[in-house]
């Protein structure tokens, strides 16, 4: 009873890589656009942040169906990525990935953006008359003190791709083996006459990801919060 | 040395000086808010003035008007803050060596061994900045300072967050390091007291302008009224 059967196996396997796959790939954009919005003024600074946020308040659904339309086979940029690079998302578990990346793009860029609000400019500065220029003192003094909430911000990430369902149901479907996520099992087996047992296991796992994700990142965050007192 | 001709407009505040150093110590002394810490960023080059021109020696580091400003990471230019701002996140000996990795000047090992002997801070080189005494942590930002080689050494009020005992501690450091280092060092404060110390040249500051550039005789405030008008000479 308290077996995983394959078929579950494939699933937690599947989110999980496509939770971890998204976070990771989400991560590079998430610094430059929590950068920007930090540091920068600009005109249309206002627009930027509405759409970065827009995932986190619009319907998951039509995230998903908007996903869909641009990164679609027919879809202006995947029809672009399909025919140049050979990349396609539509119905591929890297689709899964992409819609959660983009859900979980807003908590990543909060998280960051507000630890490189806090940090103290004046060592920049200092930095700066040390002879470092700017890409070397953003990777040895702004993202090593950012690092907490950077750590927080692909943990909020993390879960939520771990928990995505709407966007990713509606961009690639739910297909077992390809892009059925933990959510979309649990979802599904709640759906067929006896799956209850099997639902009810999923969700043990669920929870149990959950919580050694912020376990880990509590860790994590206070390790590198002590680094900076001295410990 | 350092030639400085420069204007710089802050909100309602206004900044325009024009004056020469030459090697040695030379202080920049007013009261707070007379535009000192806006100065000495403009000739470390972490804020642009809005006309004029900086020189050090030859090298033209700021001119308006040909349209050049090197940038801070570029000019060599030692400083040392009143808060240290070491980096929390590196060690002591990481902090100390970050200026020569990446200014990419050579230091040879000797040299570092005087330096950290000179300002003693062996003891600390395994440490974080965040278990230090603020005397420490001020002598490890002079040792930082001046392992990047530097070609000018700005002091912008390096004691004056320190109490009384810990100022005595730094200061026979300071001295040291004007006769030892030879590099030349802008040394800014409202304190005559330091600037005895160390300095022989002062240039007089209030309200964004050069009161009087001169010797020591300079820093006998005697009761006038800071900015009256026999005392204007530039």
């Amino acid at each position: 009873m308290f077996e995983l059967s394959a078929e579950e196996w494939t699933a937690v396997e599947l989110s999980l890589r496509i939770a971890v796959v998204a976070t990771f790939a989400a991560l590079p954009f998430g610094l430059a656009i929590a950068w920007v919005l930090a540091r920068k003024d600009f005109w249309g600074k206002a627009l930027l942040d509405g759409i970065v946020h827009l995932p986190l308040v619009l319907p998951p659904v039509v995230t998903g169906y908007l996903l869909l339309i641009t990164f679609g086979r027919k879809g202006l940029v995947g029809g672009f990525l399909a025919d140049t690079f050979g990349i396609v998302f539509s119905f591929r578990w890297t689709g899964a990935a992409l819609a959660c990346g983009v859900m979980g793009f807003p908590l990543l860029v909060r998280a960051i953006r507000l630890s490189f609000e806090a940090i103290d400019r004046r060592l920049e500065d200092a930095a700066s008359t040390l002879g470092a220029n700017r890409l070397w003192v953003f990777f040895t003094v702004t993202l090593p003190l950012a690092l907490p909430g950077v750590i927080a911000g692909m943990v909020l990430c993390f879960a939520k791709a771990l928990g995505e369902f709407g966007a990713t149901i509606t961009f690639v479907s739910n297909i077992p083996g390809e892009t059925q996520t933990l959510s979309a099992a649990i979802y599904t087996f709640t759906q067929i006459p006896g799956g209850d047992v099997a639902a009810l296991r999923l969700v043990v796992v669920a929870v149990v990801l959950a919580l050694v994700a912020l376990i880990a990142s509590e860790w994590f965050a206070r390790r590198a919060g002590l680094r900076y007192h001295g410990e | 040395m350092l030639s400085v001709d420069i204007e710089k407009r802050l909100g309602a505040f206004s900044i325009a000086v024009t004056f020469e150093t030459a090697a040695g110590a030379t202080a920049l002394f007013g009261p707070s808010g007379s535009g000192k810490t806006s100065i000495v960023s403009m000739i470390g080059g972490l804020l642009a003035p809005d006309r004029g021109r900086i020189a050090l020696g030859d090298d033209v580091l700021f001119d308006s008007s040909a349209r050049i400003n090197v940038p801070a990471h570029r000019r060599r230019i030692g400083t040392v803050f009143q808060e240290g701002r070491l980096f929390p996140h590196m060690t002591v000996a990481q902090n100390l060596d970050y200026g020569r990795w990446m200014s990419r000047v050579s230091v040879d090992p000797a040299e570092r061994a005087r330096i950290i002997d000179m300002l003693n801070i062996g003891a600390l080189l395994k440490r974080r900045p965040g278990h230090l005494s603020g005397g420490e942590r001020q002598r490890v930002a002079f040792g930082r300072a001046l392992l990047m080689k530097p070609r000018l050494l700005l002091l912008d009020e390096p004691v004056a967050s320190l109490d009384r005992a810990r100022k005595l501690e730094i200061l026979p450091y300071l001295a040291r390091l004007r006769d030892e280092a030879r590099v030349p060092m802008i040394y800014v404060s409202h304190q005559a007291g330091e600037i005895q110390r160390l300095c022989s040249q002062v240039v007089r500051i209030d309200d964004g302008h050069v009161l009087a550039t001169g010797g020591l005789e300079l820093l006998d405030v005697d009761g006038r009224p800071a900015g009256s008008p026999q005392r204007v000479i530039s």
